[in-house]
């Protein structure tokens, strides 16, 4: 639920955010200040355990994450709390979801937050993805009314990864197996959004400690679809995305002998760049896989309507969008 | 008062009922507890409404001298006809008799046997007291108009309008685009006989068009329903096609001169063109095309009328000052005949329909066979010259999905057959079907499967994950691959193919709950409508005199289409040759010597039955327009309205009896807390 | 949710529906059909119409009994006889208010609107209906409670209208 206008939005920015996802940070905040966004860091919060611990043991790793519910529930007077980490707002809405569906889990963690004299209410706390605050409560309109340097010209693949649209538990997503949110965020900034089959495919996540081979190859798959469709950026909204588009890009041009030169950005940081914000205050220059060659592409004027290549005269036409509503 | 002589009837139904309800108790204790309330009879028995029950109650009826029958058995939607029929038959007017629904509202739902008991003897108590207060009625005898009207002019509404008019009926067939045919005119061939689909469709259209009992009104919609069975006033808008049909020879000129090319998404199904003058294909009844005002430049910018200056015929046939006439027609009997809309693929985004050029519509696919169609029937991928050399086709797409819809939609499997037999014959390539289950009943359905199966088409079950164009694997370039789980094998696969198609489900016309609300019938929870039994009714509706046939009631292929709307057909001409029907004589009448002529009551119906005697200074229901709701009955604040078969004093007396036999505070039954017979009146 | 208390665990209500013809009763047929199970506790008396319900059914069926009374019919702008569904709708909202007024529990009469397909709908809503009813404990019917032949028909009559 949208926060009212003196109400602040939690903020829980977990520990990538503080690391390797600076830009994120940087960027979200500079953003947040000219939409103005309040955004009120839960104060003395823990790591959300990220991908792995849950699966080490479940009651340990829902009494760590659910410390920062409880802390962000007792602390600020927002009943809302965002993370822009993908894998912390899985974590935290798993938890707060099967709190509320298994009353006896909830029970257990419960009474290992009193230890720490702490508790948490399923339910008390809507969990949100830093996307979904942009999607659905500044809206593409506001956003689009404020852009003052349109990104024209560039081509932007939107990249979902697989952690925020499945399971959708609060229902965001327009379609979990292929949103668009995003993209449309992305053509509200003047962006030329392409078509990106695997926007909600994986990243290899953790598994480039563990197999690299398969992490490779997963990341290939990305860049080379990317490639493809002419992408000149990726849009990300995870700090894992991140950093494997992005660290290991060098390292699959060398397995596999290819070239590419993808800079992995984060939406923040786009949007930061159509509002006018100094790249600096965005934190451009982290990513490995420099952005300068692909920035200096963006145009100056709106690019005149692409010309359609006349279909040869034996073509069939496309499907069109039919005027009839979707019940 | 005389004290009736009441007879109570307790069906076991099999076990539907005994096996919930402890009949034997529940009659002798009928028998025994309500005796001092007239009940001079109560048994139970296997089944009330074979021949053998019902002969129970007349020998008890003319035996016993029963002056009124309570049988407690199923809902008095299945079988209150029955039971008022077998008391006629031993001379007791059937107005005489109440159901009681053990079945639907106690058996059925209930899982205690002792408190379904206990419900089940309230219901009887209840309906033993307000038996007692029925009085013999006549059920109300309505003319009934020999015009029928039929709603739609696919196969089905054609076949329901061929039926009428050849038992030399007068039908008024409705249909909205500018040709009849429906949905079969755009297919090719027809599973599993593969007959093509115009050659067997044409013949009844051509009859359509030229038969004297049938006034056709294409390019025209229903605007207004009012009235009620046997007299039904119908408003129809025949929209402007701006081409005098009195003149126009369908020559087709027009429609080559026109300069405005659009595709066209409803014949076509987008996959060809058509001009803004237009009939949608050659065939089409009637001949004469109409002028898509949306996309004709004369009438958007003012500037053309190419189809005029080329129109060969004097007087010239275009005619751009047509306005749209309004029909009002009076009918008897409507039959809909509304059809589908094909499920949107659009919506599985994963599917790729819309984005990835080569993914096809089912639809799309059939005009891509069909020799009339934009590629004069053959097989090629969206570029217009390549021919496939593998096609994956996917069944029950937005079918069986909980994301969509959950029912079957009776045709994709069959659909997807025909497709990979055509597919071989015409090109020769390898097909693999993508499917959950294969439903292949009915004749010859199942041979047509083993034969396909024969032509070494594959199959894989499985429900597909996504098609896309990134190619992961060498050989996946350029191709389009189809991620599925084989869940025979228990792996992931990913097969690439040049064309896939999706078999798309049949979905309810997009506004077919605004069409069930304007006829007064209602719809499922997915917006096909209702029927008044799922099996012994299928055609008819709870509305009397409106009848529903083909896909418009759900799902289904053509040969079913072709029965719903014969069956259709066939009640209708029941009623016409009765010339009258008999209605539940529930009616409200006023009591002249109590009415005040306040008229509190005549705002309040909404058939304006209601009337005012200026001499008698009292209000009057004329009983040709009362339907029975009882509205004004309740609002009548002196009770100068009596409700027939829902008067006030039978209500009472049923909540009286009910109550009395109900358990209150701790399970307990009370004796009486109900009011008394006094406080009833 | 509130614990119930001992003597509402074993208290049993009376709950009187009143049906439509075409909508709510159907739909009652179909919960049969489908099998989908509710509570014993409720009676139903059909109508044609719920533009028939008099408010003097409800005043008796509490008087005479019943701890509460379910109210159904088809859905706004569904109504077979156009639109009596509204007339319900309007003497239940004024129903309500009375029944405040004379010291009970308005939640004791009940309004839910089914279509015939909506049997599991019709089920769950009666299972709600007669468990809220639970919670409300036995209507108690004071021995001194005025006939409402006495001072009912005035507010009747203003709730008929």
């Amino acid at each position: 639920m949208k926060p009212s206008n003196e109400e602040p939005y939690g903020y829980y920015p977990g520990c990538s955010l503080e690391k390797n996802a600076l830009a994120y940070n940087e960027s979200t905040s500079a953003v947040a200040n000219v939409l103005g966004l309040k955004f009120e860091e839960v104060a003395d919060w823990n790591c959300c355990g990220a991908s792995e611990y849950l699966a080490l043991d479940i009651l340990p790793a829902y009494a760590l994450i659910s410390r920062n519910l409880a802390l962000a529930a007792s602390s600020s007077g927002s009943h809302s709390l965002v993370a822009p980490c993908s894998a912390c707002f899985l974590n935290l809405s798993k938890v707060d979801h099967q709190m509320a569906e298994v009353p006896a889990l909830a029970s257990q963690v419960n009474e290992a937050l009193a230890a720490g004299g702490l508790s948490y209410q399923p339910g008390s706390i809507t969990i949100r993805h830093l996307l979904d605050v942009f999607v659905n409560d500044v809206g593409f309109d506001r956003i689009s009314s404020l852009v003052t340097h349109p990104l024209y010209e560039l081509r932007v693949a939107p990249y979902y990864g697989c952690l925020i649209s499945r399971p959708d538990y609060e229902g965001v997503y327009d379609s979990p197996e292929y949103p668009t949110g995003l993209d449309h965020l992305m053509t509200a900034l003047g962006a030329e959004v392409v078509d990106f089959p695997l926007k909600t495919h994986c990243c290899g996540g953790h598994m480039t400690q563990i197999s690299e081979p398969v992490a490779l190859e997963l990341i290939r798959r990305l860049l080379q679809n990317a490639h493809e469709y002419d992408a000149d950026v990726i849009a990300t909204l995870c700090p894992m995305c991140q950093l494997n588009l992005d660290v290991y890009q060098e390292h699959v041009n060398h397995a596999f002998g290819t070239n590419y030169h993808i800079p992995i950005l984060y939406f923040t940081q786009l949007i930061g760049l159509a509002l006018g914000i100094r790249a600096k205050e965005l934190g451009f220059g982290r990513e490995f896989v420099s952005a300068k060659r692909a920035l200096a592409k963006i145009g100056k004027a709106r690019p005149a309507p692409k010309k359609k290549r006349k279909p040869s005269k034996e073509a069939l036409p496309m499907p069109q969008a039919t005027e009839v509503e979707y019940r | 008062m005389k004290q009736e002589r009441i007879g109570v009837y307790v069906c076991h139904c099999g076990s539907n009922i005994a096996g919930t309800v402890d009949v034997g108790q529940l009659s002798s204790w009928a028998a025994d507890a309500l005796e001092k309330r007239g009940v001079v009879v109560a048994r139970d028995y296997k089944f009330m409404c074979s021949s053998l029950g019902q002969e129970l109650i007349k020998s008890d009826i003319v035996e016993l001298s029963l002056t009124r029958v309570v049988v407690a058995a199923c809902s008095p939607h299945l079988h209150e006809k029955t039971f008022r029929t077998a008391c006629q038959q031993a001379g007791l007017n059937p107005y005489l008799m109440e159901m009681v629904s053990l079945r639907e509202h106690v058996a059925w739902v209930h899982s205690d046997k002792a408190l379904a008991t206990q419900k089940a003897k309230a219901l009887i108590s209840g309906a033993v007291e307000r038996v007692a207060l029925h009085e013999p009625l006549d059920p109300i005898s309505v003319p009934i108009e020999a015009t029928t009207l039929v709603v739609g002019a696919g196969i089905s509404g054609i076949q329901a309008a061929l039926e009428i008019a050849d038992a030399g009926q007068k039908v008024v067939l409705v249909e909205r685009e500018p040709s009849i045919g429906g949905h079969m005119a755009q297919l090719d061939k027809t599973f599993p006989t593969l007959d093509c689909s115009a050659c067997i469709l044409t013949p009844k259209m051509v009859t359509v068009g030229s038969h004297p009992n049938i006034n056709l009104l294409t390019w025209s919609e229903v605007e207004a329903v009012d009235g009620f069975v046997g007299q039904f006033t119908v408003t129809i808008r025949k929209k402007a096609r701006y081409v005098r049909e009195d003149v126009c020879t369908g020559c087709g000129i027009c429609m080559e001169k026109c300069p405005s090319k659009l595709i066209d998404q409803v014949y076509e199904a987008g996959l060809g063109y058509r001009s803004a003058i237009y009939r949608p294909f050659p065939q089409a009844i009637p001949k004469y095309p109409v002028i898509d005002k949306a996309n004709c430049i004369y009438f958007q910018r003012g500037k053309c009328k190419a189809c005029q200056l080329f129109c060969p015929t004097t007087p010239n046939a275009i005619d751009f000052e047509q306005e749209d006439q309004i029909l009002q027609l009076t009918v008897g009997n409507i039959i809909l005949a509304t059809g589908y809309d094909l499920f949107d693929a659009r919506r599985i985004p994963q599917y790729g329909y819309g984005r990835l050029a080569n993914v096809f519509s089912s639809l799309e696919f059939e005009r891509l066979c069909n020799a009339a169609g934009p590629t004069e029937g053959k097989i090629l991928l969206r570029d217009g010259v390549s021919q496939p050399e593998s096609v994956g086709i996917i069944h029950c797409v937005g079918s069986r999905d909980r994301n969509y819809n959950n029912y079957c939609s009776a045709i994709c499997c069959m659909q997807s057959l025909k497709f990979a037999h055509l597919v071989k014959e015409r090109t020769g390539a390898k097909v693999t079907n993508f499917y959950i289950d294969i439903r292949t009943p009915y004749k010859d359905y199942d041979e047509f499967y083993q034969h396909v199966l024969q032509e070494k088409v594959e199959f894989v079950r499985g429900r597909v994950a996504e098609v896309t164009d990134a190619a992961r694997r060498p050989g996946e370039e350029g191709k389009l691959i189809i991620q599925v789980e084989d869940t025979f094998i228990g792996k992931q696969r990913r097969i690439p193919v040049d064309m896939v198609i999706l078999s798309a489900g049949i979905e309810p016309r997009h506004d077919s709950k605004e069409v069930s609300r304007k006829f007064g019938i209602s719809c499922n929870g997915s917006g096909f409508f209702t029927e008044l039994h799922p099996k012994l009714d299928p055609v008819a509706t709870m509305s009397k005199g409106i009848f529903i046939a083909g896909c418009a009631q759900g799902p289904k292929d053509i040969p079913a289409s072709v029965v719903q709307g014969a069956a259709a057909a066939a009640r209708v001409l029941g009623t016409i040759q009765q010339k009258s029907l008999d209605l539940e004589p529930v009616l409200a009448q006023v009591i002249d010597q109590k009415c005040s002529g306040c008229r509190i009551c005549s705002n309040l119906c909404p058939f304006n039955a209601i009337g005012f005697d200026l001499e008698r200074q009292i209000s009057t229901i004329n009983p040709a327009l009362c339907q029975g709701c009882g509205t004004c009955v309740s609002a009548c604040p002196s009770h100068a309205i009596s409700g027939t078969q829902f008067s006030t004093e039978q209500i009472l007396a049923q909540l009286h009896g009910l109550l009395a036999e109900s358990f209150n505070g701790n399970g307990a039954r009370t004796q009486s807390p109900a009011f008394s017979q006094a406080e009833l009146v | 949710m509130e614990t119930l208390n001992a003597e509402q665990l074993n208290f049993e209500p009376v709950v009187v529906g009143f049906t439509c013809n075409w909508c709510s009763y159907r739909a009652a047929d179909l919960a049969g059909m489908s099998r989908a199970k509710y509570p014993a506790n409720i009676r139903l008396v059909r109508f044609m119409c719920s533009g028939r319900l008099d408010p003097v059914f409800i005043m008796k069926a509490l008087k005479g009994g019943a701890d509460g009374v379910l109210i159904t019919g088809c859905h706004p702008g569904e109504c077979h006889y156009l639109e009596q569904n509204y007339k319900a709708l309007k003497r239940f909202k004024l129903l309500r208010r009375m029944l405040s007024q004379f010291g009970y529990e308005p939640e004791r009469v009940q309004l839910v609107w089914a279509s015939a397909a909506e049997g599991t709908y019709l089920a769950h809503q009666i299972s709600r209906v007669v468990e809220e009813i639970r919670a409300l404990g036995p209507l108690h019917r004071a021995s001194d409670t005025p006939s409402f032949e006495l001072i009912g028909d005035a507010q009747l009559q203003e709730a008929t209208v």
